[in-house]
């Protein structure tokens, strides 16, 4: 697949991210700590695999020759994966599960938002679908982060240690990649230092409520966005991909 | 007389209904049946769960995760239910986690193949739609409502199970092995799913009584082989039992005898799959404790929080 277009790569980039956290939410189906969450996460992974599924059949449009769905989410190699590290990050236990969707939800309301102003109509429209699904998927992750930093002094430290395991990698959220300077400059396109102030007030108050420390680690991981993932993806593609990557081309 | 008027409304077609005087061996079989249903929704959850993360499009894995997520909430309705009946769900989580109670042995065997993810929708949920339309009928109020709403969900699984079993019997030559495979190892487990034989039931001559059951065993069990035969041929598939054929005496498929010996090994605990699904089950339950007990005592301290300014 030749890469080079930026509005390409960038629909690329919102899809994989929805495809890969739909992926490791997929892993909890069957093993959820409470039968309800079992359902709340397999909802929430629904929900991002409907999303990947509109992004890349858009994605596929663009593609020369044209491509499908399942030909880009599992077909193609893992340094052409665009998704953050944060998305691909083991689901850990519970606690650590939540974290990555809290942060990931947090940023993607006002993100969302920000895309559904853009000149692309049909990112725009994607965006305000997600909307309305971001705003129950923030909802929930902020409930188990305060229940379970609130809770018993176990949860409260399990919360505490899964927000600092994830935290070096929230700073790529707001690394604007080339493709993501491309669609703010051409398709006024989210920008994306804009979007850490909100962000952040959007943790701030959870944290205060969960009685959990915002971490203060300075330093943050990045490359996903441009396709060197962290080791863990490559078993998540070996997974996923299974079954094109055996019987290359047919039906299902 | 209660006693009386129970069997008058049995007698009536009219639901009993949970505060309503019930025999106590009635309240202990809905028991035992409706979370042996609602074990086997959750343990059910677990073959096709092996497949969520390989499932071959992604359309399919949307299906497959929008199934299995059914199921949970099929376990949550029918938990609820048994709890009219005075047992809490933790209870029968206990039960089931200790090996006391049961649920269905075909989930026992291996999921292997993305085929499997077919036939298990096509013959495991056709033949749990046999069992269960008959109880959306049954006597029990709650348990006959929630079976209302299960078997809507349960027909649909059935649809895609046979709609991913044709794709494949339309496919390359592999594809059509798949499925043939997968027919053969879940053919005679699905016609196990309807119990034993209706000579060697130990419960359903009360069960037929009291209108918990509407049809025996046998009977559901025939219905399930004549409305499945045709299916297959139009597959191309191959049923495997050599004495299946059609008996226009009796106007039903004769089909070959059950291999019980298997059926009763498996209940007793040594099918393919019982330690790694029990094993599963306790595991998530067990890993899970931390997060439930952190749920509670969060409710405590607002509810305490909360107390002060209320009063």
């Amino acid at each position: 697949m030749s890469m080079g277009n930026e509005q390409l790569e960038y629909a690329l980039h919102l899809a994989d991210n929805a495809l890969i956290l739909g992926q490791r939410l997929g892993e909890w189906c069957g093993h959820g700590p409470v039968l309800e969450q079992d359902i709340a996460m397999t909802n929430i992974a629904l929900d991002y695999i409907g999303r990947a599924r509109l992004l890349y059949q858009y994605a596929a449009g663009m593609c020369a020759p044209e491509s499908t769905e399942d030909q880009l989410a599992f077909m193609r190699n893992e340094w052409e994966y665009r998704n953050v590290l944060l998305a691909e990050q083991p689901n850990g236990d519970f606690a650590q599960t939540v974290a990555r969707q809290f942060y990931i939800e947090a940023f993607q309301i006002d993100y969302l938002k920000a895309l559904q102003q853009s000149g692309d109509a049909t990112f725009s429209a994607i965006a305000e679908k997600s909307i309305k699904e971001t705003a129950y998927h923030f909802k929930w992750a902020s409930e188990w982060v305060i229940r379970l930093g609130d809770g018993t002094d176990v949860s409260h430290r399990k919360m505490q240690d899964a927000l600092e395991t994830l935290w070096p990698y929230t700073g790529e959220l707001f690394r604007e990649a080339p493709y993501e300077s491309w669609m703010r400059k051409n398709l006024n396109g989210p920008d994306l230092a804009a979007l850490y102030t909100a962000w952040s007030a959007r943790l701030q108050p959870v944290f205060t409520l969960a009685g959990l420390e915002l971490p203060a680690g300075q330093w943050m991981q990045e490359g996903g966005k441009t396709g060197r993932h962290t080791e863990h993806m490559g078993y998540l593609l070996a997974e996923m991909q299974f079954m094109q990557r055996a019987y290359p081309g047919l039906e299902w | 007389m209660p006693a009386q008027l129970f069997e008058e409304r049995i007698e009536g077609e009219e639901k009993i209904e949970p505060r309503d005087w019930m025999p106590e061996e009635y309240r202990r079989t809905l028991i035992r049946q409706i979370s042996q249903h609602a074990h086997s929704e959750i343990v059910g959850m677990l073959p096709e769960g092996n497949w969520v993360t390989r499932a071959p499009s992604l359309k399919r894995k949307a299906i497959l995760l929008a199934k299995i997520q059914d199921e949970a909430g099929h376990g949550l309705y029918l938990y609820a239910a048994c709890e009219t009946l005075g047992v809490s769900r933790e209870d029968l989580l206990s039960e089931l986690h200790s090996g006391k109670a049961k649920y269905s042995s075909i989930f026992n065997y291996p999921a292997l193949s993305w085929a499997d993810m077919g036939a298990i929708g096509w013959l495991v949920d056709g033949a749990a739609i046999m069992n269960q339309i008959p109880l959306c009928r049954t006597s029990y109020g709650p348990y006959a409502r929630a079976m209302v709403r299960i078997c809507k969900e349960e027909s649909f699984h059935q649809r895609q199970g046979y709609e991913i079993m044709l794709t494949l019997s339309r496919g390359t030559e592999v594809q059509k092995q798949m499925a043939q495979d997968a027919l053969n190892r879940w053919w005679w487990p699905s016609l196990m799913m309807f119990g034993p034989g209706d000579a060697d039931s130990v419960h359903s001559l009360q069960n037929l009584r009291w209108k918990i059951k509407r049809f025996s065993n046998d009977e559901l069990r025939q219905r399930f082989v004549d409305m499945t035969v045709p299916q297959a041929e139009l597959l191309g598939l191959n049923i495997p039992d050599p004495l299946l054929r059609w008996n226009p005496d009796r106007n039903h498929y004769d089909f070959g005898p059950i291999d019980w010996d298997e059926f009763w090994n498996v209940v007793r605990g040594n099918g393919p799959c019982n330690r790694e699904r029990l094993h599963d089950r306790v595991n998530a339950h067990e890993e899970g404790a931390w997060v439930r007990d952190a749920a509670i005592a969060h409710a405590i301290k607002q509810r305490n929080r909360q107390a002060p300014v209320a009063s």
